[in-house]
């Protein structure tokens, strides 16, 4: 009893002392306090994002921008991440020595370097990439340059039951019509992606090696074909050892999300410090920033949840009951 | 002769059977098309090493066929020691070269005694000393011109030798009865480990200003240092959360029969078993923080990776920046792959100790 009234008075004499000096420095810099920013004009311009938005929308709406890119960036990485994860990783235990091996070289490399070097990597690549006069068409309508990636977005017309294709055309110096996917966001997308697959495919490949030999020999020995096997019998018991760290590097991606303030992309972290840098309430737009991505951590943690028991539960409907 | 060639090749592991021959066949033209591609830029165009203003013209003149080295042969002892004065980079070296014994000497089991945690705490000061100056006859060299790869050691193990034991405290303090203890701890871990890093070093280089007395300067190197202790005792207090879990009850219980306080025995009997059981993830979270340091590069230090962009940004050297990039991932990779191979054995050696 008496160690928690001392921890507790300990506590409250530095979180004092602190306050205390905060608010002496911000009165003698003459930085206001409280919220009241959020109302006000922003005054700056964001280049990209989901939502609509002027430098004369307020610095609240500046910071659902960023949320919002923030989080589009975050869905779209964990979608490509599990895809490619799980398919490094299931190439990892496959009987083509060329597989493991490639899978082994690419998840090394992945996991062994930072991400932040990743990201810039990739992005002074995609700068290398010709100009738009010169850009690159591997498909027709797809065009790749050094100002982003454009692709064909299909228009469906009220009405008529077919659909158009609205294809980017070269305006100017410019790519007008269709889906552009600029620098910023396309390389914070592959290289997010990559780095988390790597971790994924570590994951699922330990997980589908923890399962017991004898299962698969069992199953063969019924006839099952290696397909068959895998997500039969395999996967459903490898699945309690994956989705609890994979729900981790979601969040850890969700995170990553936030090294968009190295490349130039508008994401809450970006927003934050700009706010910081014109208001100088360094501790409300931080404290907020913090509560978004505290928030968007739980929100991934629990539709992660949510979605593996559901898996689970669609798997283990199909698969042999064991024991 | 050819005959026994042909028959040792087809018992290789990629030449086996049928599906593997055909995938490494297919797969295996790709790679020696894309092999061929990669060696005539990296090796056979390349230009390697032109000194003066004669390297950047020669590198523009085969750009896009060849490869520039020039640019890591000009500029190899700025990505790796900074703005260091060049006559004094033998203090730089000498650090990098005190922290690497520390991890090898770390490394080898038989040195697991309690000296090495007194190891972990004096080097950091020695090499402090040693960067910085002023004594001893060194020339005083301020902060403010440290760089490259001291900076990234510096951090990483300053970071986890202070970070371990407050991580050690919050993870006991997680798991107290106290309920006034347990919430606060909780609290710091899970509001540190959901927001990213970078927030922190954010944080850190904004606050401090205001939450020092009018007067103090804090350095830009103190603040990053200060984020990374703060961050790192939250993930390590997971770490070591998991290996007190791991230890059997039993151990407490008979500890407390024995007539040990809590202190004592969690001094004398858990800690040391649930450290023993968490040293794998211990190691691998340190290969994580490790990376994590290049993130300082953003907030305006120059450490290895925050140098090789200063390099890019210079006019001569600017569209090489993909020779500059593969050559700090090759010493980022090296020390990672090499820690992460040692993390696997270690594990494998403590599992077969563990079997009694």
């Amino acid at each position: 009893m008496a160690w928690q009234v001392a921890v507790v008075v300990l506590v409250s004499i530095v979180v004092t002392i602190v306050a205390k000096t905060t608010a002496a420095n911000l009165g003698a810099r003459g930085i206001a306090s409280g919220y009241d920013y959020l109302t006000r004009a922003a005054g700056f311009e964001i280049s990209q994002g989901l939502l609509s938005y002027s430098s004369r929308d307020t610095y609240g709406r500046a910071v659902l921008v960023g949320l919002a890119n923030t989080i589009r960036l975050s869905l779209l990485g964990i979608v490509g991440a599990t895809a490619l994860g799980v398919l490094v990783g299931i190439a990892q235990v496959s009987p083509l020595w060329i597989a493991r091996t490639a899978g082994r070289v690419y998840v090394e490399a992945a996991r062994n370097t930072p991400l932040l070097l990743q990201l810039l990597f990739w992005y002074s690549l995609w700068r290398q990439l010709p100009g738009s006069d010169a850009a690159l068409s591997p498909l027709p309508g797809v065009f790749l340059s050094a100002r982003g990636l454009f692709l064909p977005r299909l228009i469906g017309h009220a009405g008529l039951p077919w659909f158009a294709l609205d294809r980017p055309s070269l305006v100017g110096f410019d790519f007008r019509g269709g889906i552009s996917i600029s620098p910023e966001f396309g390389t914070l997308l592959v290289g997010l992606t990559l780095y988390t697959a790597a971790f994924i495919a570590e994951i699922v490949r330990g997980g589908i090696v923890s399962v017991d030999r004898g299962q698969t020999e069992a199953a063969a020995a019924l006839g099952l074909s290696e397909l068959r096997i895998l997500r039969l019998v395999i996967l459903p018991q490898a699945l309690p050892a994956i989705v609890p760290p994979t729900i981790s590097q979601f969040l850890n991606l969700a995170k990553n999300s936030s090294l968009a303030i190295a490349i130039g992309y508008p994401d809450l972290l970006s927003i934050t410090n700009t706010t910081v840098n014109q208001t100088g309430q360094a501790i409300e737009a931080f404290a907020l920033a913090a509560a978004c991505y505290l928030a968007v951590s739980l929100a991934v943690s629990i539709a992660a949840n949510a979605s593996a028991g559901a898996l689970r539960a669609r798997l283990g409907r199909g698969a042999l009951h064991v024991g | 002769m050819l005959v026994e060639l042909f028959r040792r090749l087809r018992r290789a592991p990629m030449f086996r059977d049928w599906p593997n021959a055909c995938a490494t066949a297919v797969a295996g033209a790709i790679l020696a098309w894309l092999g061929y591609r990669f060696i005539n830029w990296a090796v056979v165009n390349a230009v390697w090493a032109l000194p003066g203003e004669a390297g950047p013209v020669a590198c523009r003149a085969i750009r896009g066929q060849g490869a520039c080295w020039a640019v890591i042969h000009e500029r190899f002892r700025f990505i790796l020691f900074g703005t260091y004065p060049s006559g004094d980079q033998w203090r730089s070296a000498l650090a990098c070269g005190a922290f690497l014994s520390l991890y090898a000497a770390t490394a080898a089991r038989a040195s697991w005694k309690p000296w090495l945690a007194g190891a972990w705490i004096a080097v950091t000061p020695a090499a402090l000393l040693l960067l910085h100056g002023g004594v001893f006859g060194l020339r005083k060299v301020s902060t403010d011109l440290w760089g490259g790869l001291p900076l990234t050691f510096v951090l990483s193990t300053f970071g986890f030798s202070a970070g371990f034991p407050l991580g050690i405290i919050l993870a006991l303090g997680r798991r107290s009865k106290l309920p006034a203890v347990r919430v606060l701890c909780t609290a710091y871990i899970e509001i540190v480990r959901g927001v990213p890093f970078v927030t922190f070093l954010f944080m850190a280089a904004a606050l401090f200003p205001l939450l020092v007395p009018e007067g103090f300067t804090v350095d830009k190197l103190v603040r990053a240092q200060v984020a990374f202790i703060i961050v790192i005792a939250a993930y390590l207090a997971e770490v070591v959360r998991a290996g007190l879990d791991a230890v059997p009850s039993g151990q407490l219980e008979a500890a407390a029969s024995l007539g040990l306080g809590y202190w004592r025995a969690t001094l004398l009997v858990l800690l040391p078993q649930a450290l023993r059981i968490a040293v794998p993830a211990i190691v691998n979270t340190f290969i994580g923080f490790f990376k994590d340091t290049s993130l300082v590069a953003i907030v305006g230090l120059f450490d290895l990776l925050g140098a090789a962009q200063a390099v890019i940004v210079d006019p001569r050297w600017t569209a090489f920046g993909v020779e500059v990039y593969v050559f700090a991932s090759a010493v980022y990779f090296t020390f990672c792959f090499a820690v992460s191979r040692y993390s696997r054995r270690l594990e494998q050696t403590l599992a077969l100790a563990d079997r009694r």
